[in-house]
């Protein structure tokens, strides 16, 4: 006599069709190829920030705070970034001057003013296509335009308008499309009852906008202009066509309008020239700058991150 | 109450000053959002007239020659585009699978935990400066990663210029994707769930065909980008003065943004000489106007998408 199992019942039988976990491959493979991916670019992430540091080492302990604080020099021994940070933050300022007012009263027109028509469609595609520009084509039209400007309005210095003003002009041309956007997006968020509350009290348009939406949308607009300067404080291409040196020069104790006027270098550049400085104490001595241009970098994206936390505002 | 019946006296058009000052700040704002018209018309502008200037003033044949020597008189434009589409294509390969990948993990799978993490590390990547990949690109990818993988190439090649590229452009894919991705809605998963899919077919055969006008918008903005990066190029990618036609990218190649850092580093010597200069602008207005082309196509898809849901 044959021995029967007996077979289980039917609903034991549904319930092993439905939750029988037959292993899949595919099910297992497929976010685990995805996870690799992300955890691939962050590993590239992680070795360059391991490896920058490792070369910077023999730099930044050997000499120290002097790689901050000395001038540009042809010797690896005594060149520092001085100048260069100086520079840096100079064209930062002018940056934030020239390309916030301008960026965030765009903003707000787009956003609260501008009615729905041809040309307001054709601003706005003309942003978004001018935030695609590549940066080298800023460097050319601050070559062009920006440098005879600067000249013409006798601010050229001695460097024939090839200077950090002209530089600061290119730069907030080029940062001025990613301001407008990110502060448009900040205005976008704030809840429309907002303003309708603010114009059924009799307020106009103006009042609206300064007491209410713009203070509404200021965490967003500011996280989203430090992260736009950071960007700027980092862009080399264009400044080597509006003559930022990549050689090494001296301003002396020139006051503050030559050092405006005069030569002038930046951070990012002068790790572009260093770069292709032969020898190893060059080598290690770019390490040392990038150190330092991270450290600024991350500083200023760590506040924004943080400015954008603290201030959040869910509706 | 007398004093209600008199109402109508109210005068409801407001203070005159008030107005006057709405009208002032309407304007200004105006002005504001027409600078940028204002800049695209100055880009065009600084471009057009001096790339117009080397065209009519070029032979013609120096355009197809052995390579790229403006100070030789040699404009060789295959070279450079050629070398542009070679770094952007190794760029690309790069970035798409792990652009992709991450953007899919983090919209599909990441639990919201995670994703706060991640996702910030990945706009870290996204901030870091060109220089600094440049750097990286030469001093490590090149003898790490492209002189292991190919012994013959030299320490200057568009391989590792076009990884460095890659890396650079992973992090703008990853977000223009992960943007396209979350836009789908909730239903289309729902409704595939309730047919008894799994999680990765749902993923593949739903929410990425879905997605997928915003994930082409992703590569050709992907693709713009790496055709327009300049530092990396021309720090990791060699031929700082010029370059023979070269389609090996274990070699080194020229692209035209490197082409015309070059010109501008060495513009002191070569201004006013020939019409060297000048070919820098033409680079330029060819860059411009390819850059647009890319970006204006990708803009359709993305619209694409917005109109879908």
């Amino acid at each position: 006599m044959a021995t029967r199992t007996p077979l289980p019942s039917t609903g034991e039988l549904v319930r092993r069709s439905i939750q029988g976990r037959r292993f899949s491959w595919a099910d297992f493979a497929f976010p685990a190829s995805l996870l690799l991916a992300l955890l691939f670019s962050l590993l590239f992430l992680a070795t360059l920030l391991v490896d920058v540091f490792v070369k910077a080492w023999s730099a930044l302990s050997g000499r120290g705070w002097s790689v901050v604080t000395s001038s540009l020099s042809l010797n690896a021994e005594t060149a520092g970034l001085w100048q260069s940070i100086m520079g840096s933050l100079g064209l930062t300022v002018v940056v934030a001057v020239i390309a916030f007012p301008i960026g965030i009263g765009a903003a707000v027109y787009l956003e609260e003013y501008a009615p729905d028509n041809r040309l307001t469609r054709f601003i706005n595609t003309n942003i978004r296509n001018l935030a695609g520009v590549p940066s080298i084509v800023y460097g050319i039209l601050g070559f062009t335009i920006f440098v005879r400007f600067v000249r013409a309005v006798g601010a050229g210095g001695g460097v024939a308008g090839q200077n950090l003003l002209a530089g600061g002009l290119t730069l907030a041309a080029l940062v001025l499309p990613i301001v407008i956007i990110t502060a448009a997006e900040a205005l976008r968020a704030v809840p429309a009852a907002i303003r309708e509350a603010g114009f059924g009290v009799g307020a106009t348009r103006w009042e609206v906008i300064r007491h209410h939406v713009v203070p509404y949308a200021a965490p967003g607009i500011l996280t989203g202009t430090v992260l736009t300067l950071a960007r700027a404080f980092g862009e080399t291409a264009p400044l080597l066509l509006v003559g930022a040196a990549t050689g090494f020069f001296s301003v002396g104790s020139a006051g503050l309008l030559q050092k405006a006027t005069g030569p002038y270098t930046a951070l990012p550049v002068t790790i572009f020239s260093w770069a292709r400085q032969p020898g190893a104490d060059f080598r290690s001595l770019t390490a040392a700058a990038i150190v330092v241009l991270l450290v600024l970098m991350l500083t200023a994206n760590a506040a924004a991150i943080i400015l954008r936390n603290r201030f959040e505002r869910k509706w | 109450m007398t004093t209600e019946a008199s109402a109508p006296d109210i005068d409801l058009r407001g203070s005159r000053t008030r107005l006057r000052r709405e009208r002032r700040v309407h304007r200004l704002f105006f002005g504001a959002a027409v600078t940028s018209i204002l800049i695209s018309l100055l880009i065009i502008g600084s471009l057009a007239g001096e790339a117009w200037r080397f065209i009519s003033t070029v032979d013609l044949s120096s355009l197809w020659d052995l390579g790229w020597f403006p100070r030789r008189g040699m404009f060789d434009l295959k070279t450079v585009l050629v070398g542009t589409l070679l770094i952007a294509l190794v760029a690309m390969a790069v970035a798409t699978p792990l652009g992709l990948g991450a953007a899919v993990y983090l919209s599909e799978y990441a639990r919201p935990r995670a994703r706060r993490w991640l996702k910030p590390i990945l706009e870290v990547l996204a901030g870091i400066p060109s220089v600094v990949l440049g750097y990286f690109a030469l001093t490590w990818i090149s003898p790490n990663l492209v002189m292991r993988l190919n012994p013959q190439a030299g320490v200057f090649n568009m391989a590792a210029a076009g990884i460095g590229v890659g890396i650079l452009v992973t992090p703008l894919v990853a977000s223009v994707t992960e943007d396209a991705m979350r836009a789908v809605p909730h239903a289309l998963r729902e409704a595939s769930y309730g047919l008894g899919a799994r999680k990765a077919t749902t993923v593949t055969r739903v929410v990425f065909p879905a997605a997928a006008s915003g994930i082409v918008a992703s590569l050709i903005l992907g693709l713009s980008r790496a055709i327009g990066e300049t530092m990396v190029v021309a720090m990791a990618a060699g031929a700082v003065g010029g370059s023979l036609f070269e389609v090996n990218i274990f070699q080194p190649g020229q692209t035209m943004t490197a082409a015309m850092s070059a010109l501008a580093i060495g513009s002191d010597q070569v201004a006013g000489s020939t019409n060297a200069f000048q070919s820098l602008f033409f680079l330029g207005l060819l860059l411009f106007l390819m850059t647009l082309a890319l970006n204006v196509i990708s803009e359709r898809f993305v619209r694409k998408v917005r109109e879908k849901y």
